[in-house]
C-alpha cells in the first residue's frame, strides 16, 4: 500500500497535564482540531501508525544515543512520567514486532537506523495518542529523532529518513499512517517556559505547508538555538514527516499557548 | 563535575519504577553507584532542583525527575530561578535562562 495519512501536531506536557490552566478560548479550538485529525487519522483505516517522535531521554541516553531509530516490539507502555503530573493514565500500546522488522529493512537501505525491541512512552507520544487514539485500539510503530543530546544529525538527515519512511510505508501491504510530533520554537523545561517566537513558528509552518525542502533544510542548529529555543530542533519530525508526504499541507489550528510552554499546532499533509 | 553521571543516574531514575522505590527508601545508596561529586550528590539527595539546573541538567531529565518528586510546575519553574539566583548562571548545556529572574512569561 501507500502511505494512507500524514499529521504533525504538538505534544508538550502541559498540554494535558495543565490543560484547566489554559485559557478556554484557545484551548477548546486547539482540542478540537486535534479531534479533528482523530477522525481524519481513524478514516483512513491504518492498519498501524508510525509515530515519529522527539523522545525526551525515556529510551536513550547518551551512553549510546541513535540519531535515529524505530521500534520493534508487539507492545510498548506509558507514560514513563507520573500519570497524575500528566494526566494520562498508564496504558500498554499494541505494537508489531513483524511489521516493524519489514518496515526497518526497508529503511535501513538508505538510513542506518538502530532498532529497540523495548521502548518506553514519554510524552512525546503519549499526549498525541491521548488525543488521537483515546481508546487505546491502534498499533503504533514508534520511530525516534535525536533532538535533544547534541551532536544532532543534520536536517537533511532527517529529510531522507521521512523519504525512508515513506519508502517503506509504500512497500508493505499494510495501510501505514505517519504522525510526527515536535515543538516549534519553545524553550521547555527552563524557567522561560511559555517562550514562543510565533513569527518564527508561522514562518516555519508557512515552509512545512509548501514542503519546500529548500527552505525547510535552510535552518541552522545556531540560528535555530537564537531564535526558537533547543526545543526548535525539533522540528527535525515535522521536516521528516514533509518528506514522506511529499505532497502541500494545510495548518488546520496554530497559536502560542505559553502554559502549554510551545506553540500549539495540528496539521495535515497530502500524500503525493 | 560529572554532569554525565548526574544526568545518568536521573534518566535511569525517572524510566524504573523500581529503582524509584529503592531511591526513595535510601537516596544515599543509589547515589552512590555514580561517581558524583559531593555538590551533585546532596543536590540529588535533596531533590534541589535548582541546583541540577544550574549544573547543567538537561531540563527534559530535570523536567521528569520534578514530576517524581511530585513537585508542582509553578513550584518547579520557581525553584529554576531560585537557584540561578543562588548559584549563578547555569553552567553547562543547552538549556540555559534567557528570561529574567523575576519574569514569568507563562504567568508562573
Amino acid at each position: 500500500m501507500t502511505l494512507v495519512f500524514t499529521g504533525i501536531c504538538s505534544h508538550g506536557p502541559g498540554i494535558t497535564g495543565r490543560a484547566d490552566l489554559a485559557p478556554p478560548e484557545l484551548r477548546d479550538p486547539f482540542f478540537a482540531a486535534y479531534h479533528a485529525m482523530r477522525d481524519a487519522l481513524h478514516a483512513a483505516r491504518p492498519d498501524a501508525v508510525v509515530i515519529v517522535a522527539a523522545e525526551h531521554f525515556a529510551n536513550f541516553f547518551m551512553n549510546n544515543m541513535p540519531s535515529f531509530a524505530i521500534g520493534m516490539a508487539d507492545g510498548y507502555e506509558g507514560p514513563i512520567e507520573d500519570p497524575d503530573w500528566l494526566r494520562i493514565p498508564h496504558r500498554r500500546v499494541r505494537g508489531d514486532a513483524a511489521l516493524s522488522q519489514a518496515i526497518i529493512a526497508e529503511v535501513q537501505q538508505s538510513v542506518d537506523v538502530a532498532y529497540a525491541e523495548e521502548w518506553k512512552f514519554d510524552h512525546g507520544i503519549m499526549v498525541p495518542l491521548s488525543f488521537l487514539d483515546p481508546d487505546n485500539k491502534l498499533t503504533v510503530i514508534p520511530a525516534n529523532i535525536n533532538c535533544q543530546g547534541p551532536p544532532l544529525a543534520p536536517l537533511h538527515r532527517a529529510w531522507a529518513f521521512g523519504e525512508a519512511l515513506r519508502r517503506a510505508a509504500d512497500a508493505v501491504p499494510q495501510r501505514i499512517a505517519l504522525i510526527a510530533t515536535g515543538g516549534i520554537s519553545h524553550w521547555p523545561a527552563t524557567p522561560d517556559s511559555g517562550r514562543i517566537n510565533e513569527e518564527w513558528d508561522r514562518e516555519f509552518l508557512r515552509r512545512w505547508a509548501t514542503g519546500d525542502k529548500a527552505a525547510l533544510l535552510d535552518y541552522t542548529d545556531a540560528g535555530t538555538y537564537a531564535e526558537a529555543g533547543q526545543g526548535g530542533f525539533e522540528i527535525r519530525t515535522l521536516i521528516a514527516a514533509a518528506a514522506a508526504a511529499r505532497g502541500p499541507g494545510t495548518v488546520h489550528f496554530f497559536a502560542p499557548i505559553p502554559i502549554f510552554s510551545t506553540g500549539c499546532f495540528v496539521a495535515t499533509a497530502e500524500i503525493a | 563535575m560529572s554532569l554525565y553521571q548526574l544526568s545518568k543516574l536521573l534518566f535511569e531514575l525517572n524510566r524504573d519504577t523500581a529503582l524509584q522505590a529503592e531511591f526513595t527508601a535510601d537516596a544515599q545508596a543509589v547515589t552512590t553507584r555514580y561517581d558524583l561529586s559531593d555538590e551533585e550528590r546532596g543536590a540529588v539527595i535533596d531533590g534541589d532542583i535548582g541546583l541540577l539546573y544550574v549544573l547543567g541538567v538537561n531540563g527534559q531529565i530535570l523536567m521528569h525527575f520534578a514530576a517524581f518528586r511530585q513537585i508542582a510546575w509553578a513550584d518547579y519553574l520557581q525553584r529554576m530561578r531560585d537557584g540561578v539566583r543562588i548559584h549563578g548562571p547555569v553552567r553547562a548545556g543547552i538549556y540555559a535562562m534567557t528570561t529574567g529572574l523575576d519574569e514569568k512569561v507563562a504567568g508562573v
